[in-house]
């Protein structure tokens, strides 16, 4: 039988893992939500934040905690400028063609990565990377729980920003009225840029978060980012709130069918739920009403 | 102020206006009246900037601003609440309102709010509650209220009256009276004539993308071709 204790231990680890996994949702469900396209580049563009987290580090010595201030802000303005001067152009208005223009944009992403750093795993060292802290019965990787702590900041963040500010409210009202938006003199195409901005630079975040403890390599995204659908359609479709339970469940839920059905087999668990969810909730546990 | 000449509009090869020339003056109210699908809707979207013009001339106080877009044109005071009201449903009845002074007026926002709930008693009383729970008579005394709320120079309305009981529809139109009264110009776009005319100072009747019809309303109610041009005989 297992201890109590190696449970509990995986269910906070779950959650520490979860919440990062949330904040990667939490960027896809606000694009979804908003701009109604599923960004098929957002995995790559997480291989990509993680890789300039590794030159920065590797090249200019900077600790992620501190490059996640420059990168942040940076990848806004990538995110930005691609839906405004990439996506939107380029798919002439219809949405079948956002699919394609963003599944292009993550194959180009990935094959420059490919070419630039090879196909090799890397990873970064920093002096905390095993460090261990000490809670009750438990030892959480610090830099985990870091993680865990920032993405709960960054999630409040985003809620006031939508709930208070005029920028958010502007938002918010495109995501629901695109024409009464205009008629407002609220202007369309800014918000969605900004909104896939704002979810573009959730994913420097997240990368910042993840390095310490994780590797990359070009393809690395991709395994987050089929988590983060799952968690996104879980949740409920465009819910700030579903993204963020959505990512603590299924980290639990990961971690738990780990410990009860072996490490390799971690993922089928979050699938059943997935599917279970699906079946009796078919807009999510925090979707709107169809 | 408004001034709109030989204006060809539409959506793809088929324009659905065919050279449309109006205008509206200061502190006036005009209606534009006629049946469905003669184009009212794509009047109102391209002096809204929705639609680009194909040709013609549209000047707002003397500027040219058929090539503005929407954000641009409600800068400059020429405020269109839309056909179907588009408010927000996800957003409270104040947050709509705020909206409203997204782009213009902005520094006035308290102030207004404050005149649009006094004009709106209904809308006090549900400030908090969300848009979409409203009902239609609600919904629309919501899209005028966050048209208002911009200060506007000139106010399009678009088809106010739609999907309201008889009741509401004389409310809705004492309201708009009442602002008009207080010196805003008022674009009335309605298929409702009869109540139209009796609020506006002039009209012009669309038929088939052109004016049909046009002059003082209480002429043009006596006027056997109005029903005529109406039904499209």
């Amino acid at each position: 039988m297992l201890k109590f204790d190696i449970f509990l231990s995986a269910l906070a680890n779950g959650l520490l893992t979860g919440a990062v996994y949330a904040l990667i949702a939490l960027g896809l469900t606000l694009i979804y939500g908003v701009l109604h396209i599923i960004n098929f580049a957002h995995g790559a563009t997480l291989t990509l934040a993680m890789f300039a987290v590794f030159v920065a580090h590797q090249a200019f010595g900077l600790d992620p905690y501190i490059a996640v201030f420059i990168l942040t802000p940076l990848f806004f303005v990538l995110g930005y400028a691609l839906q405004r001067f990439v996506i939107t152009p380029a798919s002439h208005g219809d949405d079948g063609n956002i699919l394609l223009v963003t599944l292009g944009i993550s194959i180009i992403i990935e094959n420059a990565l490919l070419a630039v750093f090879r196909s090799d795993t890397r990873s970064i060292d920093v002096p905390y990377g095993f460090s261990v802290m000490e809670i009750g019965p438990l030892f959480l990787s610090t830099p985990k729980v870091i993680a865990f702590v920032a993405t709960l900041g960054v999630a409040g963040l985003l809620w006031l920003l939508l709930a208070r500010s005029d920028t958010g409210k502007a938002i918010r009202a495109v995501a629901k009225e695109k024409t009464g938006a205009s008629l407002c003199g609220i202007d369309v195409a800014h918000v969605y840029a900004v909104t896939f901005g704002i979810g573009t630079a959730c994913l420097a975040i997240a990368a910042c978060l993840l390095m310490p403890t994780f590797l990359v390599n070009p393809r690395v995204g991709n395994a987050f980012v089929l988590v983060a659908f799952t968690i996104v359609v879980l949740g409920g479709m465009g819910s700030i709130g579903g993204a963020l339970a959505g990512g603590l469940i299924i980290g639990v839920v990961e971690s738990l069918s780990g410990l009860y059905f072996g490490e390799s087999l971690g993922q089928i668990g979050i699938f059943l739920i997935f599917l279970v969810v699906l079946l009796f909730r078919p807009t999510g546990l925090f979707g709107a009403k169809a | 102020m408004l001034e709109v000449q030989d204006l060809v509009a539409g959506y793809g090869a088929m324009p659905v206006l065919r050279g449309v020339s109006l205008n509206v003056g200061a502190g006036e109210v005009v209606a534009v009246l006629g049946a469905n699908g003669v184009g009212k809707t794509t009047l109102n979207r391209a002096l809204s900037g929705l639609i680009r013009a194909e040709r013609g001339s549209i000047r707002f106080e003397g500027e040219a601003i058929e090539r503005l877009d929407p954000a641009g044109i409600v800068a400059r005071g020429l405020i269109h609440v839309p056909e179907g009201r588009k408010i927000f449903p996800n957003m409270t009845v104040r947050e709509n309102l705020e909206l409203g002074a997204y782009r213009r007026a902005r520094a006035n926002r308290s102030r207004n709010l404050e005149q649009a709930f006094t004009t709106f008693p209904r809308l006090r009383e549900r400030e908090a509650q969300l848009a979409g729970t409203l009902s239609g008579g609600e919904q629309q005394m919501l899209a005028i209220g966050r048209g208002l709320m911009a200060e506007p120079k000139l106010l399009i309305l678009d088809e106010p009256s739609l999907g309201l009981s008889p009741l509401l529809v004389e409310e809705l139109f004492a309201l708009i009276a009442n602002i008009a009264a207080q010196g805003l110009a008022v674009m009335l776009v309605e298929q409702n004539v009869v109540q139209s005319l009796e609020l506006a100072a002039r009209a012009y009747v669309l038929a088939n993308g052109e004016v049909a019809l046009s002059g003082e309303a209480n002429v043009l109610a006596r006027d056997p071709e109005l029903e005529k041009t109406y039904l499209g005989m």
